[in-house]
């Protein structure tokens, strides 16, 4: 165990999985993860590595579809913007089937531009065809990628590991950080399914038209199915190699008898954890569903862990604009024949602190039938309705963002006079 | 000149004569052992100078290098034309990504051949003007600074054929495309606009720069010959009409390309580390106007009584040409 920061973790997780390719490119906050594995290509401890400075994000994940394509292990970070401006490369990735490995250190995409954390980066490219993995903490951030690349070049898919921009990627934790031993016994080298060579020359990205272009579609959702068993199984190998548990699909937390499902990815579940054990000490039986596995989406694990339900609480940090949760909507799908109700709660956008007594009163009350469908948590109504009341009022009412904010400054003058 | 040329004064052109040559100075494409890289099949267009330019540029490649060579293509025709699956043109190892990001797939291809040790194998990535001076201008540009060990080929055909010719950064002044229809008092795309690449790369001060011409075989597999001698980012920037584009007769592809050099429209030079080093005179100067006439895409400026006005414009950024890279020799020089 050592104290260390999330990125430094996540760095040295990576650098145990012989990389052959790192590109970079800096946005806040996955800047520390590529520093790291910068220096210690710089200082010979991560070798046969080529570490490139790219002149954006959509390079940097081109990088490392030609690296992967060549035969070689490619990794990257990003986050927000950057995920947007390499959207276009993460399909292409996908839809070549290449194993590149990529960190998101979630942040909120603008405008207005902010740098801290949500999800809605991971949400914007979750059909992209890539393996979505979200870590609760720093211990599981280290672990899923040593996992990621096992499963990448097993499946031959990309796989993106999600950890909270901030709270996870910035926060000093005590964290087992995997050993070149044990990941040497664990991850074999990279053996791609094709490869560019001039000695058996492929044609790699041909155009494909209507006559096949669902089947291979329909390929790349079979390949994505598989994961959902292989994932478990990778899982399973990890505790067996580390002897400790990380992964998997979803982490169920006192379910089996819970009336209260509350269901969330990332940080916060840690959170939740708290709060369900602090409503079971009133005696409100409440668990905690963290989704480990986002895409593929686990149906079957969360339709069983949701089984005896009462009321189900999701818990996002991302919803999709004009209708509402994301991850509530497959979770609901999941739930099928399943009769629970359902609410959504959106916390913790744009960096939004979780208030821990507020969701602790807004789940303490979901059993009664309080929770809307959705409920923005903490949501500043007054504010709110002033900026609605002007829209309504002017044409040109001005910048939303800008005239809210000096609504918030002014009630905190106010508060403090 | 770094090499003698042969010379065949006789016909005018340097295209023909190969059997009057030793083997040894005879092209690549007159061996029967040439790797036709890009095969026959394929679905390009009757006169195509584009399919003509790639093969020839990844046949000398190959002969360069042993047969030693990976290639990144650009979305566009050369992608589409070669590849409907599941047939494919390519005899080579080809991989294909997306439109604006080639240079940044071969920079990762490259990477990945020096972690692995693999220096004996070379990376050519290649793409149209619009994939080149455009849309993957960006990652060019991140290739040429990071010095990365890749030849990058643009295969300028001046607009976005592919789509159904649309005006390009690449598009010379005056031509028609379906961007810039031959209408109003300023017909076909505006003056003072476009990239000069070439120049652009050269300002990167990377090891190599060329253009060439699929008109003069010898000087474009010199070209490329000389480009696998060096290590780092390389360009080269081929001029090949499209008839499809420029409304030419198919059989007149060579003969524009050719000229399109002995107009001054587009020097044939090579640089080194950011300075020219050679460039190709002119032997037998033409005006613009045999060069635009047989184009379609600028028949605006000779119907009637004609645009001659504009037409003298083209011709001064011709002579701009000829002054700034000495393409024409004085007399007892």
């Amino acid at each position: 165990m050592r104290q260390i920061e999330g990125s430094q973790a996540v760095a040295e997780a990576v650098a145990a999985c012989r990389p052959e390719v790192v590109c970079a490119y800096p946005i806040t906050p996955q800047t520390h993860i590529v520093e790291a594995i910068g220096a210690m290509v710089r200082t010979g401890r991560l070798a046969n590595c080529e570490f490139i400075n790219v002149e954006s994000e959509f390079a940097a994940m081109s990088v490392a579809i030609g690296a992967s394509a060549a035969g070689a292990r490619a990794y990257t970070a990003t986050a927000s913007q950057g995920l947007l401006f390499m959207a276009e490369a993460v399909y292409n990735a996908a839809g070549l089937g290449l194993p590149v490995v990529m960190t998101l250190a979630n942040r909120a995409i603008g405008a207005p531009i902010n740098i801290w954390n949500d999800h809605s980066d991971a949400m914007a490219v979750r059909d992209a065809g890539w393996v979505q993995l979200f870590a609760e903490d720093n211990q599981a951030a280290a672990d899923l990628h040593v996992q990621a690349f096992r499963l990448a070049e097993d499946l031959s898919v990309p796989v993106m590991v999600c950890m909270d921009g901030f709270v996870l990627t910035h926060a000093f934790e005590a964290v087992e950080v995997p050993t070149q031993e044990q990941v040497d016994s664990f991850l074999p080298p990279y053996e791609p399914r094709q490869v560019l060579d001039p000695d058996d020359p492929v044609s790699i990205g041909a155009m494909v038209g209507p006559e096949a272009f669902e089947e291979v579609r329909y390929l790349q959702h079979a390949k994505l199915v598989r994961a959902l068993e292989k994932i478990p199984q990778v899982a399973e190998e990890f505790y067996h190699s580390f002897g400790r548990y990380a992964g998997g699909l979803v982490s169920p937390y006192r379910t089996d008898d819970a009336h209260t499902v509350v269901v969330a990815m990332g940080s916060v579940v840690g959170t939740l954890k708290d709060i369900a054990d602090q409503l079971r000490q009133k005696g409100q039986k409440v668990g905690v569903l963290g989704i480990t596995t986002f895409r593929p989406f686990p149906a079957a694990a969360v339709r069983e862990a949701l089984w005896g339900a009462r009321v189900v609480v999701v818990v996002e940090k991302a919803f999709s604009t004009g209708f509402g949760g994301v991850l509530s909507t497959d979770v609901a799908t999941a739930m099928g024949p399943l009769r629970a109700p359902i609410a959504t709660v959106v916390a913790g956008l744009g960096g939004r602190p979780v208030n821990a007594a507020s969701l602790a009163a807004l789940i303490e009350g979901s059993e009664r039938g309080s929770l809307e469908k959705v409920t923005f948590l903490d949501l500043n109504r007054p504010v709110v309705d002033r900026e609605l009341e002007r829209m309504g009022a002017r044409r040109r009412s001005g910048p939303s963002a800008e005239n809210m904010l000096r609504d918030v400054a002014s009630q905190a003058a106010a508060q403090e006079g | 000149m770094p090499y003698q040329r042969a010379k065949f004064y006789q016909v005018g052109s340097f295209a023909v004569g190969n059997r009057l040559l030793a083997p040894s100075e005879r092209t690549v494409q007159s061996s029967l052992a040439r790797t036709n890289s890009l095969t026959s099949g394929h679905r390009a267009c009757q006169g195509c100078g584009e399919a003509l330019a790639a093969r020839y540029v990844l046949d000398a490649a190959m002969a360069a290098t042993g047969g030693k060579v990976v290639v990144v293509n650009a979305t566009g025709c050369l992608e589409v034309f070669s590849t409907p699956f599941p047939e494919t043109s390519w005899r080579l190892a080809w991989l294909h990504s997306l439109f604006g990001n080639a240079p940044a797939v071969a920079s990762g291809v490259a990477a990945a051949l020096k972690a692995k040790g693999r220096a004996d194998v070379r990376v050519v990535a290649q793409g149209g003007d619009g994939g080149t001076v455009d849309i993957g201008f960006g990652t060019l540009s991140g290739l040429f600074e990071r010095n990365d060990d890749v030849l990058y080929v643009c295969y300028d055909n001046q607009a976005y054929m592919n789509t159904g010719v649309q005006r390009s950064g690449s598009t010379p002044p005056a031509a028609r495309t379906a961007t810039t229809e031959a209408l109003g008092p300023e017909p076909g795309n505006v003056f003072g606009q476009g990239k000069d690449l070439p120049a652009i790369a050269m300002a990167h001060g990377i090891p190599y720069v060329a253009t060439a011409s699929v008109a003069d075989l010898h000087d474009l597999e010199y070209k490329v010959e000389r480009a696998m001698a060096f290590r780092g980012a390389r360009y080269l920037h081929v001029l090949v009409p499209c008839p499809l584009g420029w409304k030419s007769a198919t059989a007149e592809t060579v003969r524009l390309a050719r000229l399109a050099v002995e107009s001054g429209l587009f020097p044939l030079l090579e640089a080194e580390a950011g300075e020219v080093v050679a460039v190709t005179p002119l032997r037998h100067r033409v005006g613009v106007e045999e060069y635009l006439r047989p184009q379609g895409r600028f028949a605006h400026l000779f119907r009637g009584a004609g645009r001659p006005d504009i037409v003298a414009r083209i011709q001064q950024v011709a002579d701009r040409n000829i002054a700034r890279y000495g393409l024409v020799q004085e007399a007892g020089e």
